[in-house]
């Protein structure tokens, strides 16, 4: 269970957004809102403990984040704007080197189970430089088949997608709830995830 | 699936270090030139007089080092910091300090190691006794690592920044000089006919003390530049 309290958060000087508080509990989604600029990544990235927050508190089943540290991280996976992947690698070694740095270690049929299920069959050995933007987005959001973290913090999952990644991840979003899993992402494009309903805050 | 341990995730770091140096090998061979040509520069430079090439041997090569070590420590942490992938790092489940470690090894695997098997070669160009480049060798072996390790400190203060290479090489160097000083002595120390147990003990004890906060303290320097 993922508490956030009171946070208040800062860019430089301009103030993203103060007085924050919203519960997240197994098995729900929230969809994080906003205009550009509203601060949608920094509370992500706040969530993460990238950031700290000028005030206020996230707690983890009842525990500050800040005193959990690597505990926390354990439970948790983060994808960003960045896709974490190296263009000398490749599909592959990209895929069971982001699984291990997240305690998470991969032999290589896992792996090839993954990138097979993300549309990526016959390009598991390729250097993902020759692969394109949407393809390495797969490679980077393979990870989420292959965690076991409880709560998933999503940044524009759905950048660079097409129609059928779209719905593959709405299916993983979905089998993550149904395990009682916790999703906080945010997005501009709509996300369907059946059975649940998807809750929202708003940042302006 | 399996959970991976402290040591696993270390080992893990290191060999995926490794073998991107392997895949950018121009990068490697780059540091590695630039120290060759330094040091052959100055016997051209200097002239061939032997005396004053011997006693100047031991500086030149530890300042060769010093110089190219410098050059590689940029790409330490900025092409992770640019991908995400050291974003991912933080997240691991284990202390940011393991995974540091591991790029720190991988570094002077990649940048310091080269050197220390290049510069017997070099020590020739300079007539030094071959007690003298067992000495080189020594002080290299257990001072490459403090440079590498010190230098990730620098390296994670000006990620991100504008121009940082300078300002890196400006943070780390005056930091390097002990090791500079006691690698140097022990060389010296040998062609005086003296011991050189003392020089390479402290550079050995450097070496422990770098081992045991530099990866923590680089850890901390890397939380600060990603805020």
């Amino acid at each position: 269970m993922l508490e956030v309290s009171n946070l208040a958060c800062s860019r430089g000087d301009h103030r993203l957004f103060s007085g924050l508080s919203f519960t997240l509990h197994p098995g729900q989604i929230m969809q994080v809102q906003g205009a550009n600029g509203s601060g949608k990544t920094s509370l992500l990235r706040t969530l993460c403990g990238f950031m700290m927050p000028d005030e206020g508190d996230i707690a983890w089943c009842g525990e500050s984040i800040r005193d959990m540290g690597e505990d926390y991280y354990a439970e948790m996976l983060y994808l960003g704007h960045l896709n974490a992947i190296k263009d000398e690698l490749s599909a592959l070694e990209n895929l069971r080197i982001s699984a291990g740095l997240s305690g998470v270690e991969l032999d290589e049929k896992e792996a090839l189970g993954a990138l097979r299920r993300m549309g990526l069959r016959r390009r598991e050995m390729l250097p993902t430089k020759v692969l394109s933007q949407g393809q390495r987005r797969r490679v980077a959001l393979a990870r989420l088949l292959v965690s076991d973290a409880r709560l998933w913090v999503l940044d524009e999952p759905l950048a660079a997608l097409d129609v059928g990644a779209v719905t593959l991840i709405q299916e993983l979003v979905a089998e993550h709830l149904a395990r009682q899993g916790m999703v906080i992402f945010t997005t501009h494009q709509p996300l369907q995830v059946a059975g649940t309903e998807m809750r929202g805050l708003s940042l302006s | 699936m399996k959970k991976s341990s402290m040591l696993g995730l270390l080992v893990l770091v290191i060999r995926r270090d490794l073998v991107l140096a392997m895949r950018r090998r121009a990068d490697m061979l780059t540091t590695l030139i630039f120290f060759v040509m330094v040091v052959s520069l100055f016997p051209l430079g200097v002239g061939p007089e032997m005396d004053m090439l011997r006693k100047m041997a031991a500086g030149v090569l530890w300042v060769a080092a010093l110089l190219s070590s410098m050059l590689s420590l940029g790409r330490l942490f900025s092409a992770d910091y640019l991908d995400g992938t050291l974003e991912q790092m933080m997240l691991a489940p284990q202390s940011l300090s393991v995974l540091v470690l591991g790029k720190m090894v991988a570094h002077w695997m990649v940048s310091g190691l080269p050197l220390v098997l290049m510069a017997p070669v070099l020590g020739l160009q300079f007539d030094m006794s071959a007690q003298a480049l067992g000495v080189l060798i020594a002080g290299l072996l257990l001072g490459t690592p403090v440079l590498s390790m010190v230098g990730a400190i620098g390296a994670a203060l000006t990620l991100g920044l504008r121009g940082g290479g300078v300002l890196l090489s400006l943070l780390v160097l005056p930091l390097c000089i002990p090791v500079l000083i006691f690698g140097t002595g022990a060389v010296e120390a040998s062609t005086a006919g003296l011991g050189v147990a003392s020089h390479l003990s402290l550079l050995g004890a450097l070496l422990v003390l770098a081992l045991a906060f530099t990866p923590w303290v680089t850890a901390q320097a890397l939380r600060i530049s990603m805020e």
